[in-house]
Order: structure tokens, then sequence, then C-alpha cells
């Protein structure tokens, strides 16, 4: 059976006490490695909420319309990963076409979107929850929005580290893993207030 | 049992199917640039395309044939194009064959830049001469165990307009793993009179698409298709004395200039041409140039065995080929009069002579050279 759940409270659970880098830890990756740059940040954050709030509605109508009735349960993932790769497939044509500065920023990152953890997640996480189609829609956009409200965030504390005086054995990944870790602590001490299952 | 089998087959495939078609209606829809106009040498020529293709293949279209030796993979640096309108940063596949001039005036590889826009683009006047030839494979012949010679005849257009010392892209077509045409760049040992014919030197490169093929399954009669002609190695009109180095196939563009100033009767000017190969059977065309040395008194052809065999009865120069140009430069050769330098071979090769010639004085912008890599 569906959950009950308030659709506004679906929302900001799956930004901010579920969101789905600092308290999942899905679609770690590009989040540590595009981080560097703010403006790709921005750029790939934008990405990844279109992709994951597409793939998000996509998907439950595939899975309840053609998956379900057909008792072709057991392929879900075969069918959910060739959605998300065609999905994005159309999505790097459309900023090859609108913006080819950030089709270059995001380089190699914008095909990987089709392996970004986060977006199988949540697509799994609407799955396992039996989410009806109106609440998979405001998760998944809250997901994505969650995904890239974090990336730029760690874009931002990063711009700042860097001028920062880090002992020399923590420069670059070191120091931006226990940035994140604070982060996830933050992220996580709402959870008490909202929670989603 | 058949059935669910059946079922999630067809199931998976209607999905997949019609997500390809989302697809390929996207790309049709985005990747629509419409018309784009080239304007090349600041209007000289305006020529209407259709947009999303490279720059290289668009310009291919329409017959002008920018070099390419690797069919715009990115891979051979050879098709620079200057462009003066915005097509954004340089790539990071441009990268590695630009230097900081051709950097700051906007030097791109036009395999490399899609055409989304109008584009403004400048390219040496001689490109436009450049056209793509069918041709038959008239003769093929082994002039050493590992170099053919390889005489095509050109049907259509009929006659090429060269100057000796040129090259042409050879293509050839799809065989075993290489599933496409593929393009590499030789020298035209022919003479520039000979107008209907191009005749190559190919020698086997183990590993080598296009050399490979040519030595293994090219045969006699074949229609073949070569574009050119490129390049900047030709004679420069001076009257300087001409100093040749070559080893191996890269005897082809010198036995071109050789019989051009033959026949134009250009045989006042002094010319040293050292050739350079490991043991007796690398050398080859000895008879013919012996017999020009007779008719031409100032020319003089220098053949040097780096390795020669017991077997092999050698009687003239020994020695890498730099250090007998060093020789001959010490020795016999005239160095106050002016000297002009001509090299064809390996990257290695032409390093060491440019390296042998600037210590003789040689200016480095009179050294003359085509790179093919």
């Amino acid at each position: 059976m569906s959950p009950q759940i308030a659709p506004l409270s679906l929302f900001f659970a799956s930004i901010f006490t579920s969101n789905i880098l600092l308290a999942n830890f899905l679609g770690m990756c590009s989040f540590i490695s595009i981080s560097k740059d703010y403006t790709s940040s921005n750029g790939l954050g934008l990405a990844v909420t279109v992709v994951l709030t597409i793939t998000g509605v996509v998907n439950w109508a595939v899975l309840h319309y053609i998956l379900y009735p057909l008792g072709l349960y057991y392929l879900r993932f075969i069918v959910f990963i060739i959605v998300i790769a065609a999905v994005v497939q159309i999505l790097e044509m459309v900023i090859d076409r609108l913006s080819p500065a950030l089709y270059m920023t995001l380089g190699i990152f914008l095909p990987l979107i089709t392996v970004n953890c986060a977006i199988l997640g949540a697509v799994l996480f609407i799955e396992i929850r039996n989410y009806t189609l109106g609440q998979s829609a405001i998760f998944s956009l809250g997901s994505g929005l969650g995904w890239w409200l974090a990336i730029a965030s760690l874009a931002a504390i990063r711009k700042k580290v860097d001028k920062a005086p880090v002992p020399a054995g923590l420069k670059g990944p070191g120091i931006t893993l226990i940035t994140i870790g604070f982060m996830a602590m933050a992220f996580i001490g709402f959870s008490g207030m909202l929670q989603v299952q | 049992m058949l059935i669910p089998v059946f079922l999630a087959s067809s199931a998976v495939g209607a999905i997949t199917a019609i997500l390809a078609l989302l697809i390929s209606v996207t790309d049709k829809v985005v990747n629509n640039y419409g018309e784009v106009t080239i304007d090349i040498n600041q209007g000289k020529r305006q020529l209407k395309v259709k947009g999303g293709a490279p720059l290289l293949f668009s310009l291919a279209e329409v017959g002008i044939y920018v070099p390419s030796a690797c069919g715009g993979r990115g891979s051979c640096g050879a098709c620079k194009v200057k462009v003066t309108s915005d097509v954004g940063p340089h790539l990071p596949t441009e990268l590695p064959y630009m230097n900081k001039e051709e950097t700051q005036e906007n030097v791109r590889l036009s395999c490399q830049i899609k055409l989304k826009k109008d584009i403004t683009i400048q390219i040496p006047e001689s490109l436009f001469n450049i056209k793509r030839y069918t041709g038959t494979v008239e003769k093929i012949r082994n002039v050493t165990h590992d170099i053919k010679e390889v005489y095509i005849r050109l049907d259509e257009p009929k006659e090429i307009d060269f100057l000796a010392g040129q090259y042409v892209q050879l293509m050839v077509p799809p065989y075993d793993k290489i599933k496409e045409p593929t393009e590499r760049a030789y020298s035209m040992s022919s003479r520039p009179s000979d107008r209907n014919h191009v005749e190559l030197l190919v020698r086997l490169v183990p590993g080598g698409i296009v050399t490979t093929y040519v030595h293994t399954r090219m045969k006699e009669g074949e229609k073949v298709t070569v574009t050119g002609p490129f390049g900047e190695f030709h004679v420069r009109e001076t009257g300087a004395t001409m100093l040749c180095v070559a080893g191996g196939s890269g005897m082809a563009p010198f036995k071109s200039i050789l019989y051009d100033m033959v026949e134009k009767g250009k045989t006042d000017r002094e010319v040293w041409y050292f050739f350079g190969a490991r043991t007796k059977k690398d050398l080859f065309y000895l008879e013919e140039l012996q017999q020009l040395e007779t008719q031409w008194p100032s020319f003089h052809f220098i053949a040097a065995l780096s390795e020669p065999q017991p077997e092999d009865d050698w009687k003239g120069e020994t020695g890498l080929i730099t250090q007998v140009l060093e020789k001959y430069l010490t020795t016999q050769i005239d160095r106050s009069k002016p000297m002009e330098g001509y090299l064809c071979g390996s990257p290695g090769m032409l390093d060491a002579c440019i390296a042998v010639m600037k210590k003789f004085q040689v200016p480095p912008d009179k050294i003359y050279f085509d790179k093919f890599a």
C-alpha cells in the first residue's frame, strides 16, 4: 500500500532530512570531483535534477503499467537503467545545443549521470516504498533538488577551503571528505523532524 | 516456458525501441542547425552547407580538401584551419597539436569543430587546387623487399597539377577488422609533366593500415581514390646549393624533383643527394640516379649504408646518413655558396639532419620538409 504522507513533508524530507547525498550517500563520485568548480556544480545539479525527475516518473509508469501487469518485475533493474540512459542521452544533446560551454565543463560527467547511483537509488526507493505517481514525482524532484543543494553547498565551501591554511597532507580529497562528513552531520541532524519511509 | 521468455524479451525490446525512437527524433530536432555559411578568406568564397557536421567534412563535401592524414579522428593534427569567428574555446582534443601562437591566433583542428553557426575561416589559396581523384592502379612493382612502387592512372578528373615534392592522400577501402576507409599521405614520385598519373612509393610499416593493404591486397586494375596535391615541400627557385637527404621511401619526392629539374633544364644548379639505407637490399633506383649523374654534372648522388653486410660487397659510403652529410659538408661541398636543405624521412632522421645543417650555417628557415606523423 502507498504510504500516507503529506506532499509537502515528502518534498522537504527528500531535500533535507533524507537528502539523497548526505543521508543516503548516493552519487558520491561526481559529487566529489565536480564540486571543485561552482559553476559546473550548478550545471550538473540542474542536469541531475532534470534527469531524476523525468526518470522517477517514467520509471514509475513503466513499473506500474508494463512490468507489474506482465509479471516482469524481475526485469526492473535493466529496464530502469535503459530508461535512465535514454533520458541522459537526450539531455546531453539538448545541453550541447543550448549551452556548449556547460557541455564542455561537464565533460565526461554528463554521460556518467547514467550510472549516477543517486538516480537509480531514487527510482528504487520509489519502488520499495510503493509511492503513488504524485509521490514519485515529488520525491524525485525533491531528491534532485537535494542533490543539487548538496553539491552547490559543497562547491561553495570548497571555494573557501581553497584559501584556508589546510595542512599539506589533507589538501584535496582529504579535507573534502571531512567537509562532507560535517555537512552530512548537519543534514542528518534534522532527521528527527521528518522521516520518510 | 517459452511464453514468459518471449514476453520478457519483447517487452524490453519494445521499451528500448520506443526510447531509441525518442532519441533519434530529438537528434533530428536538436541537431538540426539548418544552413550554415562558411566564409573563406574574407569573402573570397561563401559556401552554404548543412550544419551539424565537423568543419573538415563539410568542406570536403563542397570540394575543399583540408589535409588530414588520419581521416578526421583528431590524431594527426594536420587539418589546421584559422578560424576568425567565435567557435568557443579550444577543445581538449585540439590542444596537444597547438603551439602558443596557434592557440592565440585561434588556429583549430577542422575535424574537431562542429558547424553550429556561420563561421569565417582562413585557408591557404593552394587548398582550392586540391581535388579528389578516382584512379586505377596500373602497375605495382617491388623496388626493394619492403617498398612497392604504385603507379596510378587518374580517371576522374583526368589530370593533376602539382609541384614536384608535394604529396597526396591515398584512400584504401575497409578490410578485415578495419571498418572504415582509411587515408594516409604519400609523396608523389612521378613527374609533374606526367599529368594523368601519380606514382607513390609505399614502404610496409608493420601494423600500418594502408601500407599493409597496399602490400598484401592491392591488385593491378583496382580502383583507388587519391586526394591532393598537398604540402609545402617543393624546390625554391633560388639557385642555392640543394642539400637533399632521404631514407627509405623518402626517395619519392626527390625522384619527382630531380627528374622535373632535368625536364625543365634547371641543371645548372648544384644538387647533393644523400640517400641512407641499412643494407644493400634497402637501396633502389641506383642505376637511374647514377645515369642522372652522368648527364647532369653538378648533381651528386651519395648512397650510404649504415649496416653493410659482408655479402653486400659495398664500396660506397658507410655510417649514418647524418655522419656522411657532415663529412661531405666538411670536405667536398663549397660552403661559401648559399645552401638550402631538403629533407624527407623519419622524424628522427629529420631532427638529426636539421641539427647537422644548422651546425654548417644552413639557415633554419631554408630547411624544407613535410612531417607526416
